[in-house]
């Protein structure tokens, strides 16, 4: 008896936790997207009262306001932050490949003895604070900054860059501080990689860059995806690194969201940013589980 | 991969990790300069971390960043454990397949979302903002990480010992705090400074939560950035991560001390069997 009333409790506790305050969260930014604007605390008419039972949730539905909605195709704004963001995710994601690639690669072929260390070294400034890591970037970047400062004593320019404030600031730091994300899984898909098959294809007269493409690419494939979606989901919704980094031109819709949020206090309009950025986000999520969900059973079977 | 470096191989490890902590080194040794000036040297000086222990408002924040990370940590990890038995023992049962996408999703929502989402949430439920609402937005997204960490554990765990205990009539409950919980211990250790780092760290979600009497060292930090870069702000990461280093280090340290010894202990075993 006390194994059956444990195993509910077990199941019961993690889980209203997260259905209380993750799942129910996401009803009410849902609903509130669809409510007018109002001066008022909290900034919305609701739309709906549980209270009154079935018919006035009916009538209620009938009223619902698709003003936000229809306010973020508008302003072009909005399209022009989610297109933005798209964008600036995937290039970011593809640079971080290409910094990342060589790195994991040089750590798979390290001394057995140093894998761990290395592998530490990579994932210890993950753990240090992501705001941190920004920060330290805009004493770099910036004009009178430490990069243009070297750049000109070593007489490569004249006139310091602007770096600071602009997009490829933004791509400097999304590539920064993701470039942990991508290195782990490209490492842990190369690491397994059987250097004998190399062996064999230069063999067979491979040249080495030839046999890079045809071996070393296709069988680090897991890695590579799975690197690439856990840099291009965050960065899109990325907040900090815009806003600190990038310039009045970057248009990201993390920084839209909180703008919206904390400058317009706009809540029914964040709302449907935010339900909308969900939507966006929702098929490279589901991909990217589905992904895994294959990779573990492979490994098992 | 089983063939040595190349001189390529060599370059690239080393540019990459130059890459990834040459701005930290620098942050770091600049929170020592004399000048206030970022990009000239003036000499050594400890003076921003003197000044920075006189700044009430900013020891305050720490306070409330810490006792929040503490807290939030602890019953972060106690949830997530639970969540992860769940994923990985509990077997068939309704909404599993929800479950396991409530585990799943925080680790990838932008934080813009969730933090937008469980502010709605407090306002709905007229519930008075401040340490106890960024306590809770901290405890939901970080239990989702501890899930996972002590998942990977679980999968790999030879459930026979703990077969053994139950058959010989231990109650479940006695065999978890006997047998299970000390050997995922170490996943469950690394569960909590996750957590606890995590929360140390987040800005995002604490704005959207938080209320007045709880600004949190992020938050105050961001305010800070945000009118350019000083060297007391250098004084405050450095001192941060510092913090998270030793503790980062040290633990990887022990656990692999502990799996040295275990190792020694199923030698020993296996040698007298």
């Amino acid at each position: 008896m006390e194994g059956r009333l444990g195993r509910i409790l077990l199941i019961l506790v993690p889980y209203l936790w997260l259905l209380v305050f993750f799942l129910v969260p996401f009803v009410i930014v849902f609903k509130i997207s669809f409510s007018e604007t109002a001066i008022a605390m909290p900034p919305y008419l609701p739309v709906f009262d549980l209270s009154e039972g079935w018919e006035a949730f009916k009538a209620a539905f009938a009223r619902l306001s698709f003003d936000n909605y229809a306010w973020l195709t508008e302003d072009d704004l909005y399209i022009r932050s989610y297109l933005s963001s798209l964008w600036i995710a995937s290039v970011s994601t593809i640079i971080t490949l290409m910094v990342g690639y060589p790195i994991a690669y040089g750590m798979a072929r390290a001394p057995t003895a140093w894998r761990p260390t290395l592998l530490m070294l990579v994932i210890l400034p993950f753990w240090t604070s992501f705001l941190i890591r920004v920060y330290a970037w805009i004493g770099i970047l910036k004009k009178e900054g430490l990069l243009n400062l070297a750049l000109i004593s070593l007489g490569v320019i004249d006139e310091p860059l602007t770096i600071l404030n602009t997009n490829t600031a933004v791509y400097i730091g999304i590539v920064y501080s993701y470039l942990p994300f991508m290195v782990l899984p490209l490492y842990s898909a190369l690491e397994k990689l059987d250097g004998s098959l190399l062996e064999a294809a230069q063999d067979l007269g491979c040249t080495p860059i030839k046999a890079f493409w045809v071996v070393t690419v296709p069988l680090s494939l897991p890695g590579i995806v799975a690197g690439c979606f856990l840099v291009f989901i965050p960065a899109v919704g990325e907040f900090v690194i815009p806003d600190l980094l990038g310039g009045s031109e970057t248009l990201m819709i993390g920084k839209t969201l909180w703008v919206e949020f904390f400058s317009n206090r706009d809540w029914p309009v964040s709302s449907a940013v935010a339900v909308l950025l969900l939507l966006v986000l929702i098929v490279p999520i589901v991909l990217f589980q589905m992904h895994q969900q294959r990779q573990q059973e492979r490994e098992a079977g | 991969m089983n063939r040595g470096p190349t001189w390529f191989n060599v370059a690239s490890v080393t540019a990459g990790f130059a890459f990834l902590y040459l701005p930290i080194v620098i942050l770091v040794v600049y929170s020592f300069n004399e000048s206030r000036l970022v990009t000239v040297w003036a000499g050594f000086s400890t003076k921003w971390y003197v000044a920075l222990f006189q700044n009430q408002g900013l020891l305050d924040a720490a306070w409330v960043t810490v006792r929040v990370a503490f807290v939030s940590a602890t019953v972060a990890t106690v949830l997530g454990t639970m969540a992860a038995i769940v994923l990985i023992r509990a077997g068939r049962f309704p909404g599993r397949t929800l479950f396991s996408g409530m585990i799943y999703a925080p680790l990838v929502m932008p934080e813009v979302i969730t933090g937008l989402s469980l502010l709605l949430l407090f306002v709905a439920m007229n519930f008075a903002r401040g340490f106890w609402t960024v306590l809770i937005a901290h405890i939901t997204f970080s239990m989702c990480f501890v899930a996972v960490v002590v998942q990977s554990r679980l999968v790999t765990f030879d459930r026979s010992v703990e077969e053994a205990a139950l058959d010989l009539g231990c109650p479940p409950l006695k065999t978890f705090f006997q047998i299970t919980l000390p050997m995922i211990l170490p996943a469950v250790i690394s569960g909590w400074m996750l957590a606890f780092t995590l929360s140390l760290d987040d800005l995002v979600i604490a704005s959207f939560t938080t209320g007045p009497g709880a600004t949190t060292l992020p938050m105050k930090i961001y305010s800070q950035v945000r009118l350019g870069v000083t060297p007391e702000i250098n004084a405050v990461c450095t001192i941060l991560i510092g913090i998270v280093t030793t503790g980062v280090v040290a633990a990887s340290l022990i656990t692999k001390r502990q799996e040295m010894e275990r190792q020694r202990a199923e030698r020993l075993a296996v040698a007298e069997a």
